[in-house]
């Protein structure tokens, strides 16, 4: 969902290039252990299964990549402690995507034909999987996707462990309605995921009486939101639904403090923002706001009790879980056990084999939609608490079946093409 | 009538944080003709210096002095900044003085490198600096009509470095050494300036101002590894505009693309408001391709 790549740096390839080898080479030199180097033999080893990682551990979008990543690799640690899977360890094969969508088809390709690995586990950017997409399906290969995205996409070839629409955005603007208000304005970063989202809530809010009564985007990375803090004070909504990304939403939150509009004047949804980057923005800035996941660290399950337990444990008491950090760690384990009960890492295979697969995953079970390849998942709106948590106000009693297409509502036709 | 002088505060104040982003610039780039792509990275070690500091003051200062760090923050922000810049000009940038283009490529290297360093000291994920209790809230002109105290503080801080670069640079001997120095190497030698000596520490004055406004910066947005990024492109633009060589220009130059940002930004949106104030500039340029103030003398100022 969360694109983040710079036009300008399109401009100048080359240049880019060049420095990233330079500064690549340079920490390779530095010794950076989690970084597992990729072997020339590309085969696999007798009791060894390679699977790839691939996010961005550079570049904007490190931000966020980097402790997915660090899910991943805990996932596979735990497995390979357990025996591994078909009684061979998890070899990670980790490639840096550098947060370019076209570095990540590249390294897709190489860890598909030259490492032969059996799954990657990866990206985070719409633009990335999409840039990944055709890759995996001319090869063959497979990708678990760990981040809610704005839907409207169902690859054989891949296995979306984040949120649909249907289990985030469409839910929470139903509850905004009915408990805070007609009134929207919409925020978001001038790129898919947002303006896709807006679609989605412009014609649910046309359907179940709701108002839009603004709708701004701003470029990535944009820094100042006096202007539109400025308009959002003019029109006086009841309800600003956000999906601004990455550094953007430090800007906004902060400024809309500074400006005297605190929740209680009125209150903010986020979808692109979960405990890591409250940790950013400050808990200061947006205590008593709200946002709409499927997990928060404060879940009360006790497999999330002992994942939280393990995660801090392995990266440090000051780490925090979230909703794509959960979503990757149940990919890696969701993929075992689909090898598992395949008794093979042939994709086909293991494409079957996790037909209505289920997993007792720290947000509570997940069960994979054969149909879609996406995951059934209990949808929750939560209240960002002055300690950074998020505190969850409302979920749905059961999980709610992945409809990436919005097949099942009236108002979504036409917003599939 | 309140939206529309809230507009023109928040003109100000957008061109007073372009001002101050773009002061050292002006130093390095406008008056030293470096390239400098890592000027961006210097805003975001000021950034993160003013972190280290709350931290500090937090961890082992009682706490009725944490709403006094600020003021340790600026001065930590532009030593720390500036020794780096100083070290960046004696290992790199004094091999590439007249080399425009190689001094593009090693910046822009230096900014990666700069980044992922930053990435692994401090982590991937942004940080968080708290604001003092004394910047939070507004000043209240009538309800409905408030300014922040952080923008109105920002302001003030760039009024104090317009002070101390103007009496630095043109009433300072160091200054006339240093406008001597850009202005006629040879001449300058040869008459005892020890020249290496005046580049580095205009260098590392410039990339010190950078890291104050980065210490400004943490009161209004993120502070994480890719902070600078965000502000490379504006701050040359604000350069160019004003005229090269120019710091009454690079003033001029932020007010104008600050206001033209704010103000078309409320009329269209933030996308279409920025495309415009690019599109408006490039026609300037067209029309004077030396920026508003231009240098026809052998001076480069004034």
């Amino acid at each position: 969902m969360k694109i983040n790549f710079f036009s300008k740096m399109k401009k100048s390839a080359t240049i880019t290039m060049t420095a990233l080898f330079v500064s690549s080479a340079l920490l390779s030199g530095c010794g950076n252990s989690q970084v597992s180097q990729s072997s020339d033999t590309g085969t696999d080893s007798k009791d060894a299964i390679k699977v790839g990682i691939l996010h961005s551990l550079s570049g904007t979008m490190a931000i966020s990549e980097v402790s997915v990543k660090d899910a991943e690799m805990m996932a596979i640690d735990e497995i390979n402690a357990k025996g591994g899977v078909l009684g061979k360890k998890i070899e990670p094969v980790t490639e840096d995507g550098a947060s370019d969508p076209a570095v990540f088809a590249e390294k897709a390709k190489k860890l598909l034909q030259q490492d032969k690995v059996a799954t990657i586990f990866g990206c985070w950017t719409s633009a990335s999987r999409k840039a990944v997409l055709p890759v995996v399906e001319s090869n063959n290969g497979l990708l678990w996707y760990p981040v809610q995205y704005e839907g409207m996409e169902s690859s054989p070839n891949i296995f979306y462990t984040g949120a649909a629409p249907n289990q985030q955005i469409v839910p929470a603007v139903d509850w905004l309605l009915k408990n805070k208000g007609k009134k929207f304005f919409l925020i978001g970063s001038d790129y898919v995921f947002p303006r896709t989202a807006n679609k989605i809530i412009k014609a649910e809010l046309q359907a179940e009486g709701g108002q839009v009564v603004g709708e701004e985007y701003t470029p990535m990375g944009h820094t100042d939101y006096s202007t539109i803090i400025n308009k959002i004070k003019e029109e006086k909504p009841d309800v600003v639904f956000n999906t601004l990304n990455g550094d953007s939403n430090v800007a906004f939150f902060k400024q809309l403090k500074d400006a005297g509009i605190t929740e209680k004047d009125l209150i903010t949804c986020s979808v692109s923002i979960a405990e890591e980057e409250v940790r950013g923005i400050g808990a200061e800035n947006m205590a008593g706001q709200l946002v709409s996941w499927n997990y928060y660290q404060t879940t009360d399950t006790p497999e999330n009790k002992d994942f939280v337990t393990n995660y801090k444990a392995r990266y440090g008491q000051d780490r925090v879980t979230d909703d794509p950090i959960e979503a990757a760690y149940d990919a890696v384990y969701l993929w075992a056990a689909a090898v598992e009960k395949a008794g093979s890492t042939d994709v086909d295979k293991v494409k079957e084999a996790a037909k209505d697969l289920e997993f007792k995953a720290p947000e509570g079970t997940v069960k994979i939609e054969g149909e879609n390849q996406h995951l059934w998942k209990k949808v929750r709106i939560g209240e960002v608490q002055p300690d950074g948590m998020i505190k969850e106000v409302w979920s749905t009693p059961d999980p709610i079946r992945p409809d990436p297409f919005l097949k099942t509502y009236d108002w979504a036709k036409g917003l599939a093409n | 009538m309140d939206t529309y002088l809230l507009q023109i505060f928040n003109g100000i104040s957008v061109s007073s944080i372009f001002m101050l982003a773009a002061l050292g610039l002006a130093i390095t780039f406008g008056l030293m003709k470096i390239i400098n792509m890592a000027h961006g990275e210097f805003i975001m070690i000021g950034a993160y210096a003013a972190y280290m500091v709350q931290n500090f003051f937090s961890q082992y200062l009682p706490a009725s002095f944490f709403n006094f760090y600020f003021f340790a923050a600026i001065p930590a922000s532009f030593l720390l900044a500036g020794v780096l810049g100083w070290i960046l000009e004696r290992l790199v940038i004094r091999h590439l003085y007249g080399r425009s283009l190689d001094s593009l490529l090693a910046t822009w290297g230096v900014s990666l490198i700069l980044q992922q360093l930053a990435r692994s000291i401090f982590g991937a994920p942004n940080v968080d600096v708290k604001s003092p209790d004394w910047l939070n809230g507004a000043f209240l002109v009538h309800p409905g009509l408030q300014l922040p105290y952080k923008r109105l503080f920002i302001m003030l801080m760039v009024i104090a470095c317009m002070v101390v670069i103007y009496y630095l640079m043109y009433r300072s001997n160091y200054g006339r050494k240093i406008r001597a120095v850009m202005q006629n190497r040879a001449m300058a030698a040869s008459l005892g300036i020890n020249t290496r000596r005046i580049d580095a520490y205009t260098f590392a004055f410039g990339s010190g101002l950078a890291g104050i406004a980065g210490c400004a910066l943490t009161l209004l947005g993120s502070i994480g590894p890719t902070l600078g990024t965000n502000y490379i492109v504006d701050t040359f633009m604000v350069v160019v505009l004003g005229g090269v060589g120019s710091l009454w220009g690079t003033i001029a130059g932020g007010f104008l693309i600050g206001t033209g940002n704010t103000t078309l930004e409320f009329l269209t949106d933030a996308t279409l408001g920025k495309v415009l104030v690019f599109t408006l500039v490039i026609l300037f340029l067209q029309w004077r391709p030396k920026g508003l103030f231009t240098i026809h003398s052998r001076s480069l100022d004034e």
